[in-house]
């Protein structure tokens, strides 16, 4: 870039206009603030692959106090709400058919013989696998919550456990989660929303405002106008950091004092890792507005950009899970080495030691697409 | 470039009643003709832009293959770190079963505490197992031996899958260290059946609910942006000067794409079904009543959020916001809404993808009708005409 054949008293009157022109358009200004939040809201409250009070429907053919108390059980652990009481095994069935409940239980008759004889009793669990994370979690915590009720219940077990001490013997696996103690969804994926946030405020306001003074017509008069291509850019990105730096601001926080998501690095990394990434999220706005000549191709292109973006940055799910094609071209997403940036100062106020690697491919891609963008940009319009 | 707003100079059908004191450029009876003029005007402007059109096509096949290969809840291979103190047998059989089990790696075996630190910090590792010295000497007699298992907590739902894991394995371990072939009695037993998707696989619960979201989003990338244009573009005048009605704009609008949707919803229905095998069990008249019901609907917000925004920028903002956020994430597409604060599920009882989505897992997946689904069914049917009604009295409101 020419840095030095720049007319900054020109280049400040266009960023001028710029702000202007947003100004002007309440509106629009209303949905590059309330976007966040709206976001923040969702994904602090919505994403959550726990699961409580999943619809449980209880055929109870034992009728006796430990049967009754099963059902207590699973009531009392807060995962699962009994919605419905069968009469006979048909219901279990129109229950899971109609979706009131995810899950059928059946305690057998003899439940309670059973467990006093120390009989192996069998209690049946229907799921509706239509779910199929809710319906795994679902499984996993019934079983566990009957296979402890049977052990508290019978006696031959309590027998072996009291011959060593209370426990049973074995590997007793004392489990220590760091970072998030309480293995709080919310914690990770705040956090998170910064990065599409800041990316989809880049590419609108980038992308849409420069395509639509080319469908207005106004881009030709800009054009005609002493401004220089660079000093054109320049006063078209620049508004636009401001912005999505406030939004990165209110989404801190949002996040930190809503939220109580704990901040453990510096704030300085944080912003400038920020700075870093918006270059890139501006680069490809750039370069999608040299690419489409209305609005609506931006638009459609745009999504085309963020969606995958969005998928392959492991925003949602680990990148680790997916096959390995993907995981390939998840190393292309900037996303994804923002997120790592972002879930590191946050979570584990890990330091430019740990995350330059992040950070220098940041900004190499940053360089590289603003790079591209501005060169095709000149050659469009020029 | 031209536009093609006056689509006929309109030769009049004799039904014109004479003492007409109100606008007079509002015709008393819709056409078919004047309909059908608007409908090939609107197809013209899409066809002009053969990118859009052919996204309109790509995004939900691309949608789907995303979707379906990247949401799994099944997680292997976690890499793993192992602090072995303890240098017995038991201990290397403890981390063969992990190893064994596949859903751990044994990445590294570490020398000291001091190293477990910077792995997780770094992310090289999301678990870390520490075997102590005395492990060998508790199990043999038979006391608990504690093992201490760090987990990197950061993704929550990673790691409370890992633990899950770590500690059946654990549990197996345990019952063939200690009871060494006895069988320790197991009082009650859960015994699961899973129903309509048995295998649990992640792709047969997406991918029939992510035709609710592809369709809320071209509504929303398609149809927003129709009306937007027409006012910034300044032919919206032109529009408006023609004898067409209201009505005949806003449907004329919606015919081109509600054909585009038709064809959305079987691609995605052959590319679910050839890819990822997921089955189909009900009826597919019923699938497609609902999910045209559906599609009107959606096209119908968007067309009001066009004509309510009438810029083009605020209408893209807008769809996004309205569409995308919802009906990916309080549609229980992807995440159980009974799980969610009482809040956020009321708000979703008012996102149409909800309905949607368990309309299209009980038509896939449960083989269920309009007996099970009459509810869902008339919430796409409710949803249709609030979507036509919102859009046709926006559009009212600017011309008249």
């Amino acid at each position: 870039m020419r840095l030095g054949g720049i007319d900054w008293g020109r280049l400040l009157e266009m960023m001028r206009k710029e702000l202007r022109q947003t100004r002007r358009d309440p509106q629009a200004l209303r949905v590059v603030l309330v976007a966040p939040i709206v976001q923040l809201i969702v994904f602090g409250y919505a994403v959550n692959t726990d699961i409580r009070n999943a619809r449980v429907i209880l055929f109870d053919r034992d009728h006796t106090s430990v049967s009754r108390e099963l059902g207590q059980t699973l009531t009392a652990s807060g995962h699962f709400r009994i919605v419905e009481t069968a009469g006979r095994a048909q219901d279990l069935v129109e229950a899971l058919d109609h979706g009131r409940a995810v899950l059928g239980v059946e305690i057998p008759r003899g439940f309670e013989g059973d467990l006093a004889a120390g009989t192996p009793a069998r209690v049946q669990v229907l799921v509706d696998g239509t779910m199929s994370n809710t319906a795994t979690v679902a499984q996993a915590y019934a079983s566990q919550i009957i296979l402890r009720f049977g052990q508290e219940h019978s006696s031959t077990v309590a027998q072996t456990a009291t011959l060593s001490g209370g426990r049973l013997p074995g590997v007793d696996l004392r489990v220590r989660s760091w970072y998030n103690p309480n293995l709080e969804s919310r914690i990770y994926n705040v956090p998170a929303v910064m990065g599409s946030v800041m990316m989809l405020m880049a590419l609108l306001l980038t992308a849409l405002a420069v395509v639509r003074e080319r469908e207005v017509g106004t881009l030709e008069q800009l054009m005609v106008s002493p401004l220089t291509p660079v000093e054109l850019i320049l006063g078209k990105t620049v508004p636009v950091v401001g912005i999505a730096l406030v939004d990165l601001t209110v989404i801190a926080s949002v996040a930190i004092l809503w939220f109580g998501i704990p901040m453990r690095g510096s704030f300085l990394l944080l912003f400038f890792a920020s700075l870093v990434y918006i270059v890139c999220g501006l680069g490809s706005g750039l370069l999608i507005s040299t690419a489409s000549a209305t609005t609506q191709e931006a638009f459609m292109t745009l999504f085309m950009f963020f969606l995958p973006a969005m998928i392959f940055s492991g925003f949602f799910f680990p990148i680790a899970n997916m096959p390995t094609a993907f995981q390939f071209v998840s190393l292309l997403d900037p996303l994804r080495y923002y997120l790592e940036t972002v879930r590191g100062i946050f979570l584990k106020g890990a330091g430019i030691t740990v995350l330059w690697g992040q950070i220098a491919v940041l900004a190499l891609m940053g360089g590289a697409i603003l790079w591209i963008a501005s060169t095709r940009f000149r050659k469009t319009t020029a | 470039m031209p536009r093609r707003t006056d689509a006929h100079p309109a030769p009049e059908r004799p039904s014109r009643r004479a003492p007409d004191p109100g606008p007079a450029r509002v015709p008393p009876r819709l056409s078919v003709r004047r309909l059908w003029a608007m409908a090939a005007k609107e197809w013209l402007h899409i066809r002009r832009d053969t990118r859009s059109l052919a996204m309109a096509f790509a995004m939900p096949a691309a949608m789907v293959l995303l979707f379906g290969y990247v949401i799994t809840f099944d997680i292997n291979d976690i890499p793993t770190a192992v602090l072995d103190q303890s240098h017995t047998a038991e201990s290397r059989d403890l981390v063969d079963a992990f190893r064994s089990s596949g859903y751990f790696r044994i990445t590294r075996q570490l020398a000291s505490d001091a190293d477990i630190s910077p792995l997780l910090t770094r992310g090289t590792v999301r678990m870390v197992l520490v075997i102590p010295p005395d492990f060998a000497r508790n199990l043999a007699a038979a006391r608990p031996a504690p093992v201490q298992c760090l987990v990197d907590g950061g993704d929550a739902n990673t790691a409370s899958i890992a633990i899950n894991y770590a500690q059946a394995i654990a549990a197996s371990y345990s019952a063939k260290a200690v009871l060494k072939g006895r069988t320790l009695p197991v009082p009650a037993q859960a015994e699961s059946r899973v129903w309509y998707n048995e295998d649990l696989k992640s792709s047969n619960m997406i991918v029939p609910g992510l035709m609710a979201t592809i369709m809320m989003i071209l509504s929303a990338l398609l149809t927003s942006l129709t009306i937007a244009r027409e006012w910034e573009r300044g032919t919206m005048e032109q529009l408006a000067a023609t004898p067409v009605h209201r009505l005949e704009v806003i449907f004329g609008k919606l015919v081109p794409y509600l054909g585009i949707g038709f064809v959305d919803i079987l691609l995605v229905a052959v590319v679910g079904g050839v890819v990822f095998a997921v089955p189909f069990r009900g009826s597919a008249f019923f699938l497609i009543v609902t999910a045209m019901l559906f599609l009107v609907g959606a096209q119908g917000l968007g067309i009001f959020i066009s004509a309510a925004a009438k810029s083009q920028f605020l209408a893209t903002q807008l769809a996004m916001l309205a569409t995308m956020l919802p009906s990916l994430l309080l549609s229980g597409l992807i995440f159980d809404l009974a799980s969610m604060p009482t809040a956020l599920q009321l708000i979703s009882l008012v996102v149409p993808a909800r309905y949607f989505v368990v309309a299209l897992r009980g038509i896939f997946l449960k083989g269920v009708g309009l007996h099970v689904l009459w509810a869902q069914a008339l919430g796409m049917l409710l949803f249709a005409t609030a979507g036509l009604g919102l859009a046709v009295h926006a559009f009212r409101k600017e011309i008249a």
